[in-house]
């Protein structure tokens, strides 16, 4: 079984309806970007996977478990928000304006997870977060505070924080849109060398050079459907929908 | 205006004349004279200046004092409590609960504080016991004494102004926080705890430090149900020695002390939870 399996995924907001059946299947070390204009739904697609938002309709697995729900003899039990929070330690997410804790340092923010939420000892939680800082490149501010850091920086941070719970799957959506030109490398240097490590990935970026040299599989959303899904070399060199080929004209 | 000085002339030793400021050293004059005719009427008037240290002192102003402290901090703290409560109610998904708390805000932010202590202090003529039943059964007249009264009076008024300050305190917080602590799997109250309400503290801190230094003279009411504050000591102390005016002065000496401690408190409360 594919690691994220979703079908027939819907949901409203009031009155519009922002999907429209999405089916999507990510394997085990498999890197996914979704790709699409503004307002097509990937976003709210990543945040209903992260269980962030319910879905009215359709289902989404991750690692064979019905995401916000608990299969029990035969039916589906909707779970409490203490539940869905146990649900999401498997799943990392990273977002586009870093969210970080700015009250904690950085090395407390990549602590704060695994302490507060495993109830792991701090010591070897401490030693843990060095570490991943260290893959990110920022041993050396580890008690810097968001506010001290650059965008680059806090998103690496972000990162981290997302690490430290040992998620099976990673979310990232548009990771580097807030970050100023010169920063945005960094960031998908990290991303690309995570990818390498053969972590899962799903990943909503306007950075169409980063799908085609990391990603395994491109999805192209519009107006909350899945038009395209292939190869980068497919969906970025040869489209075949006029409404793919006009997006990638306008981004390329 | 066309400057008569040219670049170079500028490199010149040339003397510079400051801008004087014949307004400031007038009104500072007349604020000085002011402040000197008030000591100097101070000290004519008919005020036994000698006397008030004593009173200052005197075990029961003392006494006073304690029991002010302990009201005012009792009832802070018990409305901070329930203002943490309802303003989670206000902000619940359960509308029974957000009625509820618009509610206890209406009644309790609407009534003046001396009339909820009365009424409080006086629910005896109405209610003969407490009870809950086949709990436990009290007499009303036990224990609604002068204390709780005014503990419930002042504290169940400041609840409501509390409630309040929490609301827009959490409101504060960007929603962007929570969705990161409930990406890293945190429960609901592990999020309030360790990553809403810390960040809430700043716009919290502030107003709640106003209100406790009103809370402090808030207490002052309790002496119409004569519960032995500070303004029911000084009177009990000039009821014997008729030196009204001492004894309240040596009264107001120690609200100053308390409400110019307080505000050093909340200055370093503020700065631990100030911005990075
Ligand atoms: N909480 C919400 N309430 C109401 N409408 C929403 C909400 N979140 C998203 N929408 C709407 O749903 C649609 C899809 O939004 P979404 O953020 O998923 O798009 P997106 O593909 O991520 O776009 P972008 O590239 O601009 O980030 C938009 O029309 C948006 O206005
Ligand atoms: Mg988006």
């Amino acid at each position: 079984m594919a690691l994220v399996e979703a079908i027939g995924v819907r949901k409203s907001f009031g009155h519009t309806e922002v999907l429209r059946g999405i089916d999507m299947e990510v394997e085990r070390g498999e890197v996914v970007c979704l790709l699409g204009p503004s307002g097509a739904g990937k976003s709210t697609f990543l945040r209903c996977v992260n269980h962030l938002e319910t879905i009215d309709a359709g289902r989404i697995w991750v690692d064979g478990v019905p995401v916000g729900f608990r299969s029990h003899g035969g039916k589906l039990y909707e779970l409490r928000e203490r539940e869905a929070a146990h649900q999401r330690r498997d799943v990392g997410m990273v977002f586009q304006r870093f969210n970080l804790f700015p009250h904690r340092t950085a090395l407390e923010n990549v602590m704060e997870g695994p302490v507060q939420v495993l109830g792991r000892g701090r010591a070897e939680v401490r030693a843990e977060a060095l570490a991943l800082l260290e893959r990110v490149g920022l041993a050396e501010k580890a008690g810097a505070y968001p506010a001290q850091l650059s965008g680059g920086q806090q998103q690496r941070v972000a990162i981290a924080r997302a690490l430290a719970m040992k998620p099976k799957l990673m979310l990232f959506d548009e990771p580097t849109s807030a970050l100023d030109p010169e920063l945005v490398g960094e960031v998908l240097d990290v991303m690309t060398s995570l990818a390498r490590d053969g972590m899962t990935m799903i990943v909503v970026t306007h950075e169409i050079g980063f799908a085609r040299s990391v990603a395994d599989r491109v999805v192209f959303l519009v107006d909350g459907a899945v038009v395209e899904t292939g190869t980068p070399a497919d969906v970025l060199d040869n489209p075949q929908q006029p409404r793919t080929q006009q997006f990638l004209a306008k981004v390329l | 205006m066309a400057s008569d000085l040219r670049p170079n002339d500028l490199r010149e030793d040339l003397t510079v004349v400051p801008l004087r400021h014949p307004g400031r050293w007038f009104s500072g004059t007349v604020i000085l004279l002011v402040i000197a005719g008030l000591g100097w009427a101070m000290a004519e008037a008919q005020i036994q200046w000698e006397d008030v240290p004593g009173f200052f002192t005197h075990p029961v102003m003392l006494e006073g004092l304690l029991n002010t402290i302990v009201l005012a901090v009792a009832a802070q703290g018990g409305a901070i409590l329930l203002g943490v409560v309802v303003a989670l109610m206000r902000l619940s998904a359960n509308p029974v609960a957000r009625w509820f708390a618009v509610g206890y805000i209406w009644l309790f932010r609407g009534l003046p504080v001396l009339l909820q202590i009365l009424i409080w202090f006086n629910l005896a003529l109405v209610f003969k016991s407490i009870s809950i039943p086949m709990l436990f059964e009290v007499p009303t007249n036990v224990v609604m004494t002068a204390f709780v009264a005014a503990l419930l009076g002042l504290g169940l008024n400041e609840s409501a102004y509390m409630a309040e300050i929490v609301r827009a305190g959490l409101s504060s917080v960007d929603a962007g926080q929570t969705e990161a602590a409930k990406s890293i799997g945190m429960t609901p109250l592990t999020t309030l705890r360790r990553v809403v309400l810390p960040q809430a503290m700043r716009v919290i801190i502030p107003p709640t430090g106003n209100n406790f230094i009103n809370m402090i003279k808030g207490t002052s009411m309790a002496s119409v149900i004569a519960f032995l504050e500070l303004i029911h000591a000084a009177n009990n102390i000039s009821s014997r020695n008729l030196e009204i005016m001492e004894t309240l002065f040596a009264a107001a000496a120690w609200y100053l002390v308390m409400v110019s401690l307080a505000s050093i408190g909340q200055h370093y409360l503020e700065r631990a939870y100030g911005p990075r």
